[in-house]
């Protein structure tokens, strides 16, 4: 046996394996990684789609942080992640905990119907909300009349307070299914010997949902929080067509200014500036939330 | 193997940072101040031999559909050498997706591009349309328009100065945003804006909603305001600041006061209750089914209005202070069809500009329920909810009355403006932090122009 062949794992040359990423990689350069780069190159620059731009370093990015409504859209993103990822994994978990504990009849059924916003195309999802909300003859204030509660009615996305989280509402609708059905599944993997031990041990339902449940979840609770965290921070459809950012600002978003800028208003680098912001922000949040659930903190 | 992966990322950056310049180059920079002085004959279409004319435009609906349709085969008919190449797209995606295409290596030839600084003057600015202003001479098209609705098409040649310089497109139809009024409740119409504020009192008095209105959509707004403020301040100060010429604020008295009027309004309930909740269509559909005395809208619902009321709805300008006064109000043109400076075939595309804005094509307009920017023959005119209509529109291009849109003023002045309303109207700032605000944004873009 030579020596070089010793030094080295058995198989292929490790570089061979680079050539069989090769073909995923080029179509990965040419769609992705060009466009970013494109992108960042953009943001150095105050451009308005025609003329010359002129280079202005890292102006665009300096905005982000004294600029009132850009400050203003990266809040209302924070908010949004609430509704979008928090309460939905919430309500994904409590639903899972109690399926934990007992048959349910007709799960699938169940199931089916609570995962169908999930399905709906996200524009019809909110060309339907904006018709509950209306405030003149919406089903929600039509609802509320009817039960006698007439004086709860409210111009749910016209006011500058309720609009913010009506949009979120809207957000925890649709992705409170996705997060069920991931929990549920992960629920039904856990060994019921489990449950058994924890039960002799005289654990109650609350116990038990934290000594056992909970922990065996983590990885399922991971993806359920990436998927709703980057949908919440990128969140543009729902807006665009439910508010447009209003009333005033009060419900404008990084998508949404991206958008703005890049089609409407002619800042360019501006939108570049922003859209490579959130990446990093979305990029951090990923980043953060699977290396906790890798290592086991906190959850 | 590390450094392998590193190298490679690094690598890849590189790549996609090759080829970038300064985003935009300035290839398309020419003389247009030179080439708007030159004089042309009036082009011989026939003898231009076989031309092929990319033409991209946003006449998409109903009767604005029907007129291009007509006007194109009447065209293609008359000069069987020209091919007309239409390429149809809808008002939004239109413009987001003109600058890319003017700019390409394969630009069409005629586009519509939108009034204002954000689409045709950022065109102009790159070089980009070519300045029909010998052709206007040839063909008489001064004639045509009343004066301001040439000077919406108007850019210097830099495209710092907006509704003065050179002409860089033409418009077929007019717009007028003003009151449609159920008929039904409305026996007299109002002849100040005293009585017309009378008569909201009135209608809020019997139960019924004066206006309807609806501002979910957030640009609504502009026209309640501007057709308020075609009332208070005078058409020459409104012009000023919208063309941003020397001297002119959006933070004046006559501003303040048509915002303090707008908010009375609000707060006396003379709008849909939580009209910031409501959509466009919504309110405009409730009116047409006959709730509310009044809406203001613009003549785009002319058709569908006409069609679900019939008899029942009429169209009057907003009443000014005093009775008889000259008329003021918000309206404009459609988009102005344009010629790229790339264009091979300008002269071709002069003619069929004027084919589409002539008389013959008056006509047509008229006949496919459009309203023509310019003089009709009486013959032509429609009976019911559109004569309503061409007699105001006629009415006020004899006085000059019409006010342009104000968020042309700027780029960003629609967001600007249109959410600063919302907040005025929610009770959330008061006229004077309105106007002042307002007038803030603007001050921003002056600055950056001087």
């Amino acid at each position: 046996m030579r020596a070089t062949a010793s030094e080295r794992p058995p198989g292929e040359p490790r570089l061979v394996g680079y050539l069989y990423l090769l073909p995923a990689l080029v179509a990965f350069t040419a769609f992705v990684l060009v466009p970013l780069g494109r992108a960042v190159w953009l943001s150095f620059y105050d451009w308005d789609g025609v003329t010359p731009g002129t280079w202005t370093g890292l102006d665009n990015y300096a905005e982000l942080f004294s600029e009132e409504a850009l400050r203003g859209a990266f809040a209302h993103a924070l908010v949004l992640l609430f509704f979008y990822a928090l309460l939905p994994v919430g309500i994904g978990l409590l639903l899972a905990g109690l399926v934990a504990r007992a048959r349910v009849r007709g799960l699938a059924f169940f199931r089916t119907v609570l995962f169908l916003p999930q399905v709906i195309a996200l524009v019809v999802v909110a060309v339907m909300w904006r018709m509950i909300y209306d405030p003149g003859s919406g089903a929600l204030n039509e609802l509320l009349r009817t039960f006698g509660l007439g004086s709860l009615t409210q111009s749910w996305l016209g006011d500058f307070n309720l609009a913010l989280p009506a949009v979120g509402v809207v957000g925890t609708w649709v992705w409170f299914g996705l997060a069920m059905v991931l929990l549920m599944a992960g629920v039904q993997k856990i060994p019921a010997s489990l449950y058994d031990a924890a039960r002799v041990d005289g654990a109650g339902m609350v116990r038990e949902f934290f000594a056992v449940t909970l922990p065996a979840l983590r990885g399922e609770i991971a993806v359920a929080l990436t998927l709703t965290t980057i949908a919440a921070l990128r969140n543009f459809d729902l807006i665009y067509i439910t508010t447009k950012g209003g009333p005033g600002d009060a419900t404008s978003v990084p998508a949404f200014q991206v958008y703005d800028r890049a089609f409407q208003t002619g800042e360019v680098g501006s939108a570049a500036a922003i859209g490579i912001a959130l990446t990093a922000i979305i990029f951090c949040f990923s980043f953060v939330i699977n290396r906790t659930a890798e290592r086991g903190y906190a959850l | 193997m590390r450094w392998h992966v590193r190298g490679a990322a690094v690598g890849f950056v590189l790549a996609a940072l090759v080829g970038c310049g300064s985003p935009g180059s300035d290839d398309n920079a020419q003389d247009q101040g030179e080439q708007a002085d030159r004089t042309v004959e009036k082009p011989d279409v026939a003898a231009a031999g076989d031309v092929t004319l990319t033409v991209w435009d946003q006449e998409v609906r109903g009767g604005q559909a029907r007129q291009i349709k007509r006007l194109n085969a009447a065209f293609q008919e008359q000069y069987p050498n020209v091919t007309i190449k239409r390429v149809a797209r809808s008002f939004e995606d239109l413009n987001k997706t003109l600058k890319l295409a003017v700019s390409g290596p394969n630009a069409p030839d005629v586009v519509q591009a939108n009034q204002g600084r954000p689409v045709m003057g950022t065109l102009v600015k790159g070089g980009l349309l070519a300045p029909l202003d010998p052709y206007a001479e040839a063909f008489g098209w001064g004639d045509r328009y009343s004066d301001l609705l040439l000077d919406l098409n108007r850019f210097s040649s830099d495209g710092n100065t907006f509704g003065d310089g050179n002409l860089y497109g033409l418009s077929q139809m007019g717009e007028i945003v003003g009151v449609f009024y159920n008929k039904t409740k409305v026996s007299e119409k109002p002849a100040t804006l005293e009585a017309f504020e009378a008569s909201l009192q009135e209608a809020k008095d019997d139960g019924d909603i004066p206006i309807q209105f609806g501002n979910l959509d957030a640009w609504p707004g502009i026209h309640e305001y501007e057709t308020v403020l075609g009332q208070t301040a005078s058409k020459e100060q409104i012009r000023d600041f919208v063309f941003a010429r020397e001297g002119a604020s959006f933070d004046a008295p006559e501003f303040v006061e048509a915002a303090e009027k707008l908010q009375e309004w609000a707060d006396a309930g003379y709008f849909t209750p939580d009209f910031n909740g409501t959509g466009y269509d919504p309110a405009w559909q409730r009116f047409a089914k006959g709730q509310g005395r009044y809406l203001i809208a613009g003549t785009w619902l002319v058709a569908d209005l006409n069609e679900q009321m019939g008899e029942d709805v009429g169209f009057m300008l907003m009443p000014g202070a005093e009775e008889g006064g000259d008329p003021v109000a918000l309206g404009g043109e459609s988009l102005p069809f344009a010629i790229t400076s790339k264009s091979e075939h300008p002269d071709v595309a002069a003619a069929y500009i004027d084919f589409l804005t002539n008389s013959d094509a008056a006509t047509v307009l008229a006949e496919t329920d459009n309203l023509p920017a310019m003089p009709v023959e009486e013959s032509a005119i429609p009976s019911g909810l559109p004569a309503d209509v061409f007699a105001e529109w006629g009415r006020l291009n004899e006085a000059d009355g019409l006010i342009p849109y104000l968020d042309y003023t700027t780029p960003t002045f629609f967001d600007d403006l249109s959410g600063a309303i919302q907040e005025l109207l929610g009770g959330k700032s008061d006229p004077q932090e309105f106007t002042s605000g307002v007038q803030g944004a603007f001050q921003e873009f002056a600055d950056q122009q001087r």
